[in-house]
């Protein structure tokens, strides 16, 4: 038979062949009814894990979508994640600051004070530290607006460049009434704006003017101004109702000279002795070696008996002088021992109360030595006088037209209700505010201004110091400079307010130097350094009697009750009403943050019965009270600023308007109310305290000496320190520090208690606002509070301001607690905070002796039941990227601004060099206008650490707890008279 | 029937074993539970469920909703927590001790005390994991090996200490518990007539038939869970103790505070103990199992430990004064003693050291109303001992400034009310479901029934 075979593999074995052919078969016929089913049992499993794993993927693992979008072109100086500094000018409520802006990325994201001024002198206050954030506001305008709905620039210069030039043909008189003026540049360009329509008159209007000042100097010397008062020169400071350490005139530049004339380091230094006479407790008060609690009706009584005194003695002159209510013997004594040496300034806004000062001043020859009247302060130029004046041509018809820039009249002018009716009513009613103000509100065209970090500008603050302002960020809305605005209505067909400003420095003050020929280079050197202060001051201007005689002769008159108007050190003219930053501040008097209130005296309150918290009515206004040690009997302390109505989702109906208490008497405004109707009521009104004890206990906390005793001894007052070094015994070996140990000093003595550094840490550190209910609860986030302290007479006590921030501790008991590690310590010193690893057991809160630890109760952050400026895309723009934003659940603290530290050390590293004893410097250090904080390295024996380290004066805080703390405080000096 | 001189009869009404456990299981056997039972079933779950929107507040927004702050940052989570691991110690600490001191009387209460510990060591738990500012992550306490890093946890900290003891605790006493239930739940798969009951009690009583074999495993597995439980029993309220004693906080920094807080926790469980037995009495009328010598005994017991606390409190206030140490006088003398926490501070005085001292008196110890309302006190009484610990401590501090006051917001009240309602609701289940008394144990005493008068007179207190 023939074999038949179709391969060899069929041939050598037929049988597998044949289950081989079977099996092929099979699969074919398998593959046509898989196609036809469409999907196998095997392609469901495939399909099936990948949908599960797809799903599982995409469902846990999303990620919010960021979209960062590379640069085509790389801007030459940004780097992303590297920081520029731009100097810059803060020029708000009358209220000056040479600053450097920190711009990451873009955005400009803190305010650092700038070492080249002699104004600020690297200083700031706190309201500077938070103008970043008004940056950042959502009641900020978003463009031009039109009786209320948005617009855009053609239409209104269309109708207002019309409506001026109709106005100016119908001869009818426009004002454009502004805050003080201090830019060089703005004057030409309103000079500019006014020779195209001569219907327009300036008028500077300031909420809390320095017109008694101004009036009494036209008097005294011929010119309204303000002068230049040099603290740091005088041995002996006498101050009448001027917080010259909180709110009053330069105040940064005067805590620089203050605290330099109080800072006892060694053996040899001196110090100033001041006297402060004031109503209620204020900054200023808090720090005097003597203080005079006077009602403010007495002042001019106790300047004119001083007046005769010092006459007196000096032999000129003897009249029988009124008595001073209070002993000014030893006073007298004081200031006759340092004529010209001494310096006596006065709040208040009487011109006699003025005139008087300034014959005691010339009586002591402080002029020409702390006081100089060839060179000017130009922070306030409103007299009050003009703006009456303006009022009742408002009433007349008169005016037909108001143009407002940076001022509130309608809120911080007594008359604010009439006002707003009258501004309403006008003509032309135009406001150039950037953000919603009760003026703006009552306006009918808004021409949003950018904020001042989006600007350019130039200023002289003082007569012959120049700065310039230079824009940090393009603006974020469609807004303008006012500068533009006027130069366009005056006719410019593209004003570019820059060039203007270049012009006129290369025009006009690059004449006042010989350094750069070039004005080119004039210009960027001095737009590098901001300042330019070519230092020729006019010469000093001679006195006159002229008005003493009247001034000393008019008697002030007053009974019942006198209520004190004063501006509070966080929001001060109340400008700022929607910066969560400035209202969650606490006073730093009475910690009460959120709120206004009526301090009242203590013996007042403990004969009627009144609590903190009661509520009491002063002219039929409620207000509630806190019991203020050292507040004068029969006086009330309310703080202006407050009781904003258009001001934001913030400010809103924050507290109460003081401002219509605020009364006109001799062309000036008077802060203060005479015989006020004060009742008593039986309900209460909750206050967020952050500090709820005001005793040390007689613990030593702040340890204290007097300057005479500090002489003989430097180590007086810190004796125990010596004491606790015996007892330092431990079984562990002490902790080793082999490269860095950082470690921070505070001069208890230089301190004042600014409030400066809280501000500026929590603009550095994103620390988050968390309302006035959270602060009530004591849940305050600032990394470093200042505790307030009172001692002796509650009616007038001396008062103790203490810095505390994480201590570092060496030996750190909240380290110890923690049962996830999420707070180790660093080898150079640093407690560490780790948050992604914090569980928030909260052990560590509790066992920290110096209670610095803060948790994070909510998420404070993207959370609508804390509507602040976190809550917002455009209030978190200030967030610091170098610092993680915490979430709800962690404990928080101080770092000593450890990227600071990182930043420099990889500078210092990068460079190939050591990092330099200054260089680094944390926020609250870099800015600290009263220079009381040091920050440095304590294995370094030459640095300015190791040195206040060594300081006699120098103690650890609960030194005997054994934390070892790298953090140590010199001794509160006083300068009493022994 | 067992009987001895001094303990006189611990069983009541000549019972036979049979009848012993018939009239125990009568409950479980029991159709339906009754009314009394539906309606204490329900107000225990609607407090439980109280807590439950409590804990949802408290997770979903945060512990901001408490009264808590950054200067008192523990309140009434661990008040509450301290207070629960106390009445949680009792149970354990009644049968170990009892046991070793060869306490017979112990048999007709210890299972109902160990239930007790359950249950409060379960509600106690949940404290410390909620007042965690991201109890999500209360996984990092646990010491393993982990892809972060690995990050370990701190072996320092007395919350590590905490975690462990706990959970060890809770281990072994709900095992201990359990184990000594095998034999009575076999008894009830035996005896139960529904198919549903035997199958779930035969499983749970893990195939037991009662052979000297099993018995021999039986007692040997109880010393050795007996043995391990005694140490922890001393070390969970000891450890407990130093998350307070290993602070710097004035108050809490002190060497008393272990054994302090062991006889402290004791004195709770056998108050709560005191509390339970004698509504067990009232409620199925266990009178002849739970004899009013039995409530004597403990009373008895606890007129010693209040002593105790007595003097635990005079020496802290003595040693406040006596170490010249300003922060603790001023704490003891201006705080706790006269001062803003004064109230919490002589409730807890009184309520603890004074009136369990009326125990001294035979007829009170007989009246059975007035020893519940004074088990009632002690257990309030030893809240307040923690509230003055927790708070006064933290509110007044070193550095005056950051004194600051506490009261408790609704949220940490309704978390506190649901973990009493699962208490509760754990009780009554205990009470349905599980014979109150240990029938097997409680044999062992009824099993002469004519005593030897010579064996008595040698070991006295059998």
């Amino acid at each position: 038979m023939t074999k038949y075979w179709r391969s060899l593999d069929e041939l050598n074995d037929p049988v597998a062949f044949k289950k081989s052919e079977i099996r092929l078969e099979v699969d074919a016929k398998r593959a046509v009814a898989q196609k036809a089913a469409g999907s196998s049992r095997r392609d469901f499993l495939k399909t099936f894990g990948f949908s599960v794993a797809a799903a599982a993927v995409v469902a846990s693992c999303k990620r919010p979508v960021d979209k960062a979008i590379p640069y085509l072109v790389k801007p030459e100086e940004v780097t992303p994640g590297v920081a520029n500094y731009y100097a810059s000018s803060y020029f708000e409520g009358n209220e000056y600051c040479s600053v450097l802006v920190k711009v990451r990325d873009g955005r400009p994201i803190k305010i650092e004070g700038n070492d080249l001024s002699s104004v600020s002198q690297r200083g700031t206050s706190a309201r500077v530290q938070a103008s970043v954030l008004n940056l950042y506001d959502d009641a900020r305008f978003k463009t031009p607006l039109k009786r209320g709905e948005a617009t855009t620039w053609e239409e209104v210069d269309d109708y207002i460049g019309k409506k001026l030039a109709q106005l100016n043909q119908d001869n009818k008189k426009v004002v454009l009434l502004t805050s003080s003026i201090i830019s060089p540049s703005t004057k030409k360009v309103i000079q500019q704006f006014q020779e195209r329509y001569p219907v327009v008159e300036w008028l500077p209007y300031d909420a809390v003017s320095a017109a008694g000042i101004l009036k009494a100097n036209e008097l005294s010397f011929g010119a309204a101004f303000i002068p230049d008062y040099r603290f740091e020169k005088a041995k002996v400071i006498v101050g009448f109702g001027a917080d010259f350490l909180g709110t009053w005139l330069s105040s940064v530049e005067y805590i620089k000279g203050y605290s330099a004339g109080r800072r006892v380091l060694e053996k040899g230094d001196v110090m100033n002795r001041h006297y402060q006479f004031e109503t209620g407790m204020t900054v200023t008060g808090s720090n005097a070696d003597v203080r005079f609690p006077v009602k403010p009706s007495e002042e001019k009584t106790i300047l004119t008996a001083l007046y005769y005194q010092l006459l007196q003695a000096k032999g000129s002159m003897t009249v029988m002088a009124p008595a001073s209510p209070v002993d000014i013997n030893g006073l007298a004594e004081d200031l006759l021992a340092n004529e010209g040496q001494s310096l006596v300034v006065s709040g208040s806004n009487d011109v006699h109360t003025q005139l008087i000062v300034n014959a005691i001043n010339q009586l002591l020859g402080n002029y020409g030595n702390t006081v100089l009247t060839g060179r000017t302060l130009n922070t306030h130029q409103g007299i009050d006088a003009d703006f009456e004046t303006f009022i009742s041509e408002l009433k007349n018809k008169t005016v037909a037209g108001v143009l407002c820039w940076g001022v509130n009249p309608v809120y911080n002018h007594p008359k604010g209700s009439e006002l707003k009716d009258l501004i309403a009513g006008v003509e032309l009613s135009l406001s150039f505010s950037d953000r919603k103000d009760e003026t703006t509100a009552a306006c009918h065209w808004v021409c949003p201004e950018p904020h001042y970090l989006e600007s350019w500008n130039d200023a002289e603050p003082k007569s012959g110091m120049f700065s310039l302002a230079q824009p940090t960020i393009s603006k974020l809305f469609d807004s303008r400079q006012v500068q533009e605005s006027l130069l366009k209505w005056a006719g410019e067909e593209t004003p570019n307010y820059y060039e203007f400003v270049k012009k006129h420095w290369s025009e006009e003050l690059s004449k006042l130097q010989n350094t750069n020929t070039d004005a080119r280079i004039f210009w960027n050197d001095t737009l590098q350094k901001g300042v330019f202060e070519p230092g020729n001051a006019s010469p000093e201007l001679t006195y006159s009697e002229a008005g003493l005689g009247e001034a000393l002769s008019a008697l002030s008159e007053s009974n019942g009750w006198e209520v004190v108007l004063y501006e509070s050190v966080g929001l001060k003219d109340g400008s700022s009403g929607n910066n969560p930053w400035l209202q969650e501040l606490p006073d730093p008097v009475a910690k009460i943050s959120w709120d206004n209130f009526a301090a009242v005296p203590v013996k007042w309150a403990e004969e009627n019965g009144l609590q903190n918290e009661s509520v009491i009515t002063i002219n039929g206004v409620e207000l509630p009270v806190f019991i203020q040690p050292g507040q004068a009997a029969g006086t009330i302390s309310v703080a202006l600023g407050y009781g904003r109505e258009v001001a934001g989702k913030v400010g809103d109906g924050v507290g109460t308007n003081m401002y219509p208490f605020v009364s006109v008497e001799n062309g000036a405004r008077k802060f203060w109310v005479a015989g006020a109707d004060v009742q008593t009521t039986a309900k209460t009104f909750e206050l967020a305290l952050s500090q709820t004890h005001h005793s040390m206990e007689g613990r030593p906390i702040v340890r204290e000496t007097n300057f005479s005793d500090w002489q003989i001894d430097p180590r007086s007052g810190n004796e125990l320190k010596e004491e606790h070094e015996k007892h330092d015994v431990s079984l562990y070996p002490a902790p080793e520090f082999k490269g860095h140990h950082w470690g921070m000093a505070v001069d208890l003595s230089s301190c004042i208690g600014c409030s400066n550094c809280a501000i500026s840490c929590q603009a550095e550190n994103n620390v988050q606002v968390i309302g006035k209910e959270e602060v009530r609860n004591r849940r305050i986030m600032h990394w470093i509070r200042i505790d307030r302290y009172f001692s002796n007479n509650p009616e007038n006590p001396e008062v103790y301001h203490q810095p505390v921030m994480c201590q570092h501790c060496d030996n750190a008991p909240c380290e110890n607690v923690c049962p996830v590690s999420a707070t180790p310590h660093s080898d150079e010193g640093l407690n560490q905070m780790a948050y992604n690893r914090c569980v928030g057991t909260k052990y560590c809160v509790n066992n920290c002796p110096y209670k610095v630890r803060r948790f994070n109760w909510f998420e404070y952050v993207k959370n609508d039941a804390f509507d602040f400026n976190s809550n917002s895309e455009l209030g978190r723009m200030v967030l610091n990227p170098d610092v993680t934003v915490r979430s709800r659940g962690v404990v928080e603290k101080c770092s000593f601004c450890v990227q600071r530290i990182q930043e420099k050390k990889t500078a210092a590293r990068v460079a190939g060099r050591k990092v330099e004893d200054g260089e680094i410097q944390p926020a609250c250090v870099q800015s600290c206008p009263a220079d009381a904080l040091v920050f440095g390295d304590l294995n370094d024996p030459n640095s300015k650490i190791s040195k206040y380290f060594k300081n006699e004066r120098n103690y650890h805080l609960l030194e005997e707890l054994h934390t070892l703390p790298s953090v140590g405080y010199l001794t509160k000096v006083r300068n009493k008279k022994s | 029937m067992y009987n001895s001189k001094v303990r006189g009869k611990l069983i009541e009404g000549d019972k036979s074993l049979g009848q012993i456990s018939q009239e125990i299981l009568a409950p479980i056997h029991r159709k339906k539970p009754p009314l009394w039972w539906y309606a204490a079933l329900l107000v225990s779950l609607s407090m439980f469920g109280f807590g439950l929107y409590a804990k949802y507040v408290t997770i979903s927004t945060g512990i901001g909703t408490w009264g808590v702050n950054n200067s008192i940052a523990w309140g009434w989570a661990i008040i509450n927590f301290v207070w629960w691991i106390g009445i949680g110690h009792a149970g354990t600490a009644f049968s170990i001790f009892l046991l070793i001191l060869r306490q017979k009387w112990r048999t007709a209460i210890n299972r109902a005390a160990e239930a007790m510990t359950v249950v409060a060591v379960f509600c106690a738990s949940l404290f410390p994991l909620l007042h965690m500012g991201r109890p999500w992550l209360f996984f990092w306490i646990f010491p393993y090996p982990n892809t972060r890093g690995p990050l370990w946890v701190n072996f320092n900290s007395p919350l590590f200490w905490d975690f462990v003891a706990i959970s060890a605790y809770l281990l072994i006493s709900a095992s201990f518990w359990y184990f000594g239930m095998v034999p009575d739940f076999a008894t009830i798969r035996d005896t139960a007539k529904s198919k549903v009951k035997k199958a779930v009690y035969g499983f749970f009583s893990f195939g037991w038939t009662g052979s000297s074999k099993e018995w021999l495993r039986f007692e040997g597995l109880s010393f050795v869970l007996g043995g391990i439980a005694a140490v922890l029993v001393v070390s969970v309220h000891s450890i407990v103790s130093t998350d307070f004693a290993v602070s710097v906080k004035p108050g809490w920094h002190t060497t008393i505070f272990p054994p302090y807080f062991v006889v402290g926790a004791i004195f709770s469980g056998f108050a709560m103990v005191l509390t339970l037995v004698i509504t067990m009495r009232g409620l199925y009328k266990m009178n002849d199992f739970i004899t009013d010598s039995h409530v004597d005994a403990v009373c008895r017991i606890l007129i010693f430990i209040s002593l105790i606390m007595g003097t635990a409190y005079v020496t802290e206030v003595f040693m406040a004064w006596y170490s010249a140490n300003d922060y603790e006088f001023s704490l003891f003398f201006r705080t706790r003693l006269f001062g803003e926490y004064a109230f919490q501070f002589w409730a807890m005085f009184i309520a603890n050291a004074v009136i369990p001292q009326l125990f001294w008196f035979k007829a009170v110890r007989r009246r059975m109303w007035v020893v519940f309302i004074i088990s009632i006190i002690i257990n309030i009484g030893m809240w307040f001992e923690r509230f003055n610990i927790v708070v006064t401590s933290l509110s007044r501090d070193y550095l005056p400034s950051a004194w600051a006051s506490y009261s408790p917001t609704w949220v940490e009240i309704a978390f506190f009310t649901g973990t009493i309602g699962m208490f509760i609701t754990g009780v009554l289940l205990f009470f349905r479901y599980i014979p109150m008394i240990a029938i097997s144990e409680l044999k062992s005493v009824a099993k002469f029934d004519k005593p030897n008068n010579g064996q008595l007179k040698s070991t006295g207190h059998e």
